[in-house]
Protein backbone atom coordinates (compact mmCIF):
# COMPACT_ATOMS: atom_id res chain seq x y z
CA UNK A 1 0.00 0.00 0.00
CA UNK A 2 2.63 2.49 1.00
CA UNK A 3 5.86 2.51 -0.92
CA UNK A 4 6.96 6.09 -1.00
CA UNK A 5 10.49 5.44 0.25
CA UNK A 6 11.06 3.78 -3.11
CA UNK A 7 9.29 6.63 -4.89
CA UNK A 8 11.34 9.23 -3.02
CA UNK A 9 14.49 7.39 -4.07
CA UNK A 10 13.25 7.44 -7.67
CA UNK A 11 12.62 11.17 -7.54
CA UNK A 12 16.01 11.84 -5.97
CA UNK A 13 17.63 9.73 -8.69
CA UNK A 14 15.76 11.63 -11.39
CA UNK A 15 16.67 15.07 -10.01
CA UNK A 16 20.01 15.02 -11.81
CA UNK A 17 20.38 15.87 -15.52
CA UNK A 18 23.16 13.35 -16.15
CA UNK A 19 21.14 10.55 -14.58
CA UNK A 20 18.11 11.46 -16.66
CA UNK A 21 20.39 11.38 -19.70
CA UNK A 22 21.65 7.94 -18.71
CA UNK A 23 18.08 6.61 -18.47
CA UNK A 24 17.28 8.11 -21.85
CA UNK A 25 20.37 6.44 -23.30
CA UNK A 26 19.53 3.07 -21.72
CA UNK A 27 16.02 3.39 -23.13
CA UNK A 28 17.62 3.17 -26.57
CA UNK A 29 20.08 0.39 -25.83
CA UNK A 30 21.90 -1.31 -22.96
CA UNK A 31 25.35 0.12 -22.39
CA UNK A 32 28.48 -0.51 -20.36
CA UNK A 33 29.63 1.95 -17.70
CA UNK A 34 32.65 2.72 -19.94
CA UNK A 35 30.31 3.60 -22.87
CA UNK A 36 28.20 5.81 -20.63
CA UNK A 37 31.24 7.57 -19.14
CA UNK A 38 32.54 8.33 -22.64
CA UNK A 39 29.16 9.53 -23.89
CA UNK A 40 28.69 11.90 -20.97
CA UNK A 41 32.35 13.01 -20.87
CA UNK A 42 32.83 11.76 -17.34
CA UNK A 43 35.32 9.71 -15.40
CA UNK A 44 34.56 6.05 -14.88
CA UNK A 45 34.29 6.69 -11.12
CA UNK A 46 31.82 9.54 -11.62
CA UNK A 47 29.63 7.42 -13.89
CA UNK A 48 29.77 4.49 -11.46
CA UNK A 49 28.33 6.78 -8.77
CA UNK A 50 25.45 7.92 -10.98
CA UNK A 51 24.64 4.37 -12.02
CA UNK A 52 24.79 3.38 -8.34
CA UNK A 53 22.12 5.96 -7.46
CA UNK A 54 19.89 4.78 -10.32
CA UNK A 55 20.40 1.18 -9.25
CA UNK A 56 19.49 1.98 -5.62
CA UNK A 57 16.26 3.56 -6.84
CA UNK A 58 15.47 0.44 -8.84
CA UNK A 59 15.52 2.34 -12.14
CA UNK A 60 18.56 0.54 -13.54
CA UNK A 61 20.05 -2.91 -13.14
CA UNK A 62 23.62 -3.85 -13.87
CA UNK A 63 25.25 -7.15 -14.64
CA UNK A 64 28.94 -7.89 -14.78
CA UNK A 65 30.00 -10.20 -17.56
CA UNK A 66 33.74 -10.75 -17.63
CA UNK A 67 35.28 -7.34 -17.09
CA UNK A 68 32.37 -5.36 -18.48
CA UNK A 69 29.48 -4.08 -16.38
CA UNK A 70 26.40 -3.70 -18.54
CA UNK A 71 23.54 -1.41 -17.49
CA UNK A 72 19.93 -1.77 -18.49
CA UNK A 73 16.62 -0.17 -17.58
CA UNK A 74 14.47 -1.48 -14.76
CA UNK A 75 14.58 -4.52 -12.57
CA UNK A 76 14.15 -8.10 -13.58
CA UNK A 77 10.68 -9.44 -12.90
CA UNK A 78 11.72 -11.62 -9.97
CA UNK A 79 13.91 -8.98 -8.39
CA UNK A 80 11.05 -6.52 -8.70
CA UNK A 81 8.75 -8.95 -6.97
CA UNK A 82 11.27 -9.68 -4.21
CA UNK A 83 11.79 -5.94 -3.69
CA UNK A 84 8.04 -5.38 -3.50
CA UNK A 85 7.62 -8.22 -1.01
CA UNK A 86 10.35 -6.75 1.19
CA UNK A 87 8.77 -3.27 1.11
CA UNK A 88 5.39 -4.81 1.87
CA UNK A 89 6.89 -6.85 4.71
CA UNK A 90 8.40 -3.70 6.22
CA UNK A 91 5.02 -1.98 6.14
CA UNK A 92 3.29 -4.89 7.88
CA UNK A 93 6.18 -5.23 10.32
CA UNK A 94 5.85 -1.56 11.28
CA UNK A 95 2.09 -1.99 11.72
CA UNK A 96 2.44 -5.17 13.72
CA UNK A 97 5.06 -3.63 16.02
CA UNK A 98 2.42 -1.05 16.98
CA UNK A 99 -0.29 -3.69 17.24
CA UNK A 100 2.05 -5.73 19.44
CA UNK A 101 2.31 -2.80 21.89
CA UNK A 102 -1.48 -2.44 22.01
CA UNK A 103 -1.98 -6.17 22.65
CA UNK A 104 0.58 -6.08 25.49
CA UNK A 105 -1.09 -3.00 26.93
CA UNK A 106 -4.55 -4.63 26.82
CA UNK A 107 -3.15 -7.83 28.33
CA UNK A 108 -1.53 -5.89 31.19
CA UNK A 109 -4.70 -3.92 31.76
CA UNK A 110 -6.75 -7.10 32.04
CA UNK A 111 -4.30 -8.59 34.53
CA UNK A 112 -4.47 -5.46 36.70
CA UNK A 113 -8.28 -5.28 36.43
CA UNK A 114 -8.51 -8.99 37.29
CA UNK A 115 -6.34 -8.49 40.39
CA UNK A 116 -8.38 -5.50 41.46
CA UNK A 117 -11.62 -7.47 41.13
CA UNK A 118 -10.25 -10.29 43.27
CA UNK A 119 -9.04 -7.96 46.00
CA UNK B 1 8.02 -18.02 -6.55
CA UNK B 2 8.77 -18.41 -2.89
CA UNK B 3 10.06 -14.98 -1.94
CA UNK B 4 9.96 -15.17 1.82
CA UNK B 5 11.66 -12.53 3.90
CA UNK B 6 11.96 -12.48 7.63
CA UNK B 7 13.22 -10.04 10.19
CA UNK B 8 16.62 -11.13 11.45
CA UNK B 9 17.94 -8.18 13.41
CA UNK B 10 16.20 -8.58 16.76
CA UNK B 11 15.73 -12.16 17.93
CA UNK B 12 13.30 -11.21 20.71
CA UNK B 13 10.89 -9.56 18.34
CA UNK B 14 8.24 -11.77 16.74
CA UNK B 15 8.83 -12.09 13.01
CA UNK B 16 6.59 -10.78 10.28
CA UNK B 17 6.65 -12.85 7.11
CA UNK B 18 5.23 -12.04 3.69
CA UNK B 19 4.95 -14.71 1.05
CA UNK B 20 3.37 -15.06 -2.35
CA UNK B 21 1.67 -18.45 -1.90
CA UNK B 22 0.41 -18.77 -5.44
CA UNK B 23 -0.30 -16.70 -8.54
CA UNK B 24 -3.30 -15.13 -6.80
CA UNK B 25 -2.45 -15.33 -3.09
CA UNK B 26 -0.38 -13.26 -0.73
CA UNK B 27 0.05 -14.28 2.93
CA UNK B 28 1.31 -12.21 5.87
CA UNK B 29 1.94 -13.84 9.27
CA UNK B 30 2.93 -12.74 12.77
CA UNK B 31 2.58 -14.11 16.30
CA UNK B 32 1.39 -11.86 19.12
CA UNK B 33 1.95 -12.37 22.85
CA UNK B 34 -1.68 -12.14 23.87
CA UNK B 35 -5.06 -13.80 23.56
CA UNK B 36 -6.89 -14.04 20.25
CA UNK B 37 -9.74 -12.10 21.87
CA UNK B 38 -7.52 -9.07 22.45
CA UNK B 39 -5.82 -9.21 19.04
CA UNK B 40 -9.25 -9.49 17.42
CA UNK B 41 -10.41 -6.52 19.47
CA UNK B 42 -7.53 -4.41 18.13
CA UNK B 43 -8.70 -5.18 14.56
CA UNK B 44 -12.36 -4.43 15.15
CA UNK B 45 -12.50 -1.44 17.49
CA UNK B 46 -11.81 1.75 15.50
CA UNK B 47 -10.20 3.54 18.46
CA UNK B 48 -7.64 0.71 18.76
CA UNK B 49 -7.30 0.05 15.02
CA UNK B 50 -6.44 3.71 14.39
CA UNK B 51 -3.45 3.43 16.71
CA UNK B 52 -1.57 0.87 14.63
CA UNK B 53 -2.80 0.73 11.01
CA UNK B 54 -0.83 3.77 9.84
CA UNK B 55 2.41 3.76 11.84
CA UNK B 56 4.41 7.00 11.93
CA UNK B 57 7.41 5.41 10.24
CA UNK B 58 5.42 5.10 6.99
CA UNK B 59 4.82 8.84 6.87
CA UNK B 60 1.09 8.26 6.47
CA UNK B 61 -1.65 9.08 8.92
CA UNK B 62 -5.13 7.70 9.21
CA UNK B 63 -7.45 10.68 8.72
CA UNK B 64 -10.68 8.82 9.36
CA UNK B 65 -11.79 5.30 10.10
CA UNK B 66 -15.37 4.04 9.99
CA UNK B 67 -16.06 0.37 10.66
CA UNK B 68 -19.40 -1.39 10.91
CA UNK B 69 -17.97 -4.73 11.97
CA UNK B 70 -20.65 -7.31 11.12
CA UNK B 71 -21.27 -9.49 8.06
CA UNK B 72 -22.51 -7.16 5.32
CA UNK B 73 -21.34 -4.06 7.21
CA UNK B 74 -19.03 -1.60 5.47
CA UNK B 75 -15.76 0.07 6.35
CA UNK B 76 -13.98 3.10 5.03
CA UNK B 77 -10.44 4.24 5.81
CA UNK B 78 -9.07 7.52 4.60
CA UNK B 79 -5.45 8.30 4.90
CA UNK B 80 -2.61 10.26 3.43
CA UNK B 81 0.03 12.82 4.15
CA UNK B 82 -2.25 15.68 3.18
CA UNK B 83 -5.79 16.01 4.62
CA UNK B 84 -7.05 17.77 1.48
CA UNK B 85 -6.11 14.79 -0.70
CA UNK B 86 -7.05 11.67 1.25
CA UNK B 87 -6.71 8.22 -0.26
CA UNK B 88 -9.71 6.05 0.57
CA UNK B 89 -9.82 2.30 1.11
CA UNK B 90 -13.25 0.77 1.50
CA UNK B 91 -15.27 -2.41 1.25
CA UNK B 92 -17.57 -4.76 3.14
CA UNK B 93 -17.17 -7.35 5.84
CA UNK B 94 -18.12 -10.75 4.47
CA UNK B 95 -17.61 -12.73 7.67
CA UNK B 96 -17.09 -11.67 11.26
CA UNK B 97 -16.48 -14.53 13.70
CA UNK B 98 -15.08 -13.31 17.01
CA UNK B 99 -12.34 -13.94 17.98
CA UNK B 100 -11.06 -16.20 15.21
CA UNK B 101 -11.90 -14.94 11.73
CA UNK B 102 -12.50 -11.74 9.75
CA UNK B 103 -13.16 -11.57 6.00
CA UNK B 104 -13.62 -8.40 3.97
CA UNK B 105 -13.62 -7.14 0.39
CA UNK B 106 -11.40 -4.37 -0.96
CA UNK B 107 -13.63 -2.36 -3.24
CA UNK B 108 -11.44 0.67 -3.98
CA UNK B 109 -10.31 -1.01 -7.18
CA UNK B 110 -12.29 -3.10 -9.69
CA UNK B 111 -9.83 -5.92 -9.30
CA UNK B 112 -9.76 -5.81 -5.50
CA UNK B 113 -8.70 -8.75 -3.36
CA UNK B 114 -10.67 -10.53 -0.64
CA UNK B 115 -8.80 -10.40 2.67
CA UNK B 116 -9.16 -13.11 5.31
CA UNK B 117 -7.54 -12.71 8.72
CA UNK B 118 -7.47 -15.66 11.10
CA UNK B 119 -6.48 -15.54 14.77
CA UNK B 120 -5.30 -18.82 16.24
CA UNK B 121 -4.56 -18.93 19.96
CA UNK B 122 -2.06 -21.42 21.38
CA UNK B 123 -0.46 -21.28 24.81
CA UNK B 124 -1.39 -17.67 25.43
CA UNK B 125 0.00 -16.54 22.06
CA UNK B 126 -1.93 -15.77 18.92
CA UNK B 127 -0.83 -16.62 15.40
CA UNK B 128 -2.26 -14.11 12.97
CA UNK B 129 -2.50 -15.06 9.29
CA UNK B 130 -3.61 -12.45 6.79
CA UNK B 131 -4.50 -13.96 3.45
CA UNK B 132 -5.25 -11.92 0.33
CA UNK B 133 -6.95 -13.66 -2.58
CA UNK B 134 -6.71 -11.60 -5.77
CA UNK B 135 -9.18 -12.13 -8.65
CA UNK B 136 -6.41 -13.01 -11.11
CA UNK B 137 -2.66 -13.43 -11.45
CA UNK B 138 -2.63 -10.16 -13.39
CA UNK B 139 -4.33 -8.31 -10.53
CA UNK B 140 -1.71 -9.43 -8.01
CA UNK B 141 1.09 -8.75 -10.53
CA UNK B 142 -0.29 -5.23 -11.03
CA UNK B 143 -0.40 -4.64 -7.27
CA UNK B 144 3.16 -5.87 -6.97
CA UNK B 145 4.27 -3.67 -9.83
CA UNK B 146 3.17 -0.88 -7.49
CA UNK B 147 0.64 0.57 -9.88
CA UNK B 148 -2.30 0.27 -7.53
CA UNK B 149 -3.14 1.43 -4.09
CA UNK B 150 0.10 3.26 -3.40
CA UNK B 151 0.46 6.93 -4.15
CA UNK B 152 -1.39 7.44 -7.43
CA UNK B 153 -0.38 11.05 -7.90
CA UNK B 154 3.28 10.42 -7.34
CA UNK B 155 3.13 7.50 -9.73
CA UNK B 156 1.47 9.72 -12.32
CA UNK B 157 4.23 12.27 -11.89
CA UNK B 158 6.86 9.58 -12.17
CA UNK B 159 5.15 8.09 -15.23
CA UNK B 160 5.05 11.49 -16.88
CA UNK B 161 8.68 12.05 -16.14
CA UNK B 162 9.61 8.63 -17.51
CA UNK B 163 7.48 9.24 -20.57
CA UNK B 164 9.28 12.53 -21.29
CA UNK B 165 12.56 10.71 -20.92
CA UNK B 166 11.66 7.93 -23.31
CA UNK B 167 10.63 10.25 -26.18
Amino acid sequence: MVQHTQIDASFAALSDATRRGVLEQLGRADASITDLAAKFHMTLTGMKKHVGVLEQAGLVTTQKIGRVRTCKLGLHRLEQEAAWIERHRRLWDARFDELHKIVEELTQKEKVDGRQKRE
Amino acid sequence: MDARKESESTPLKNRTTVERKSERELVVTRTFNGSARLVFEAWTKPELFKRWWAPKSTGMSLLSCEMDVRAGGSYRLEFGRDASKPIAFFGRYVEVTAPSRLVWTNDESNEGAVTTVTFEEKGGKTLLVLHELHPSKEALDATMAGMEGAMPEQFEQLDELLLTLSV
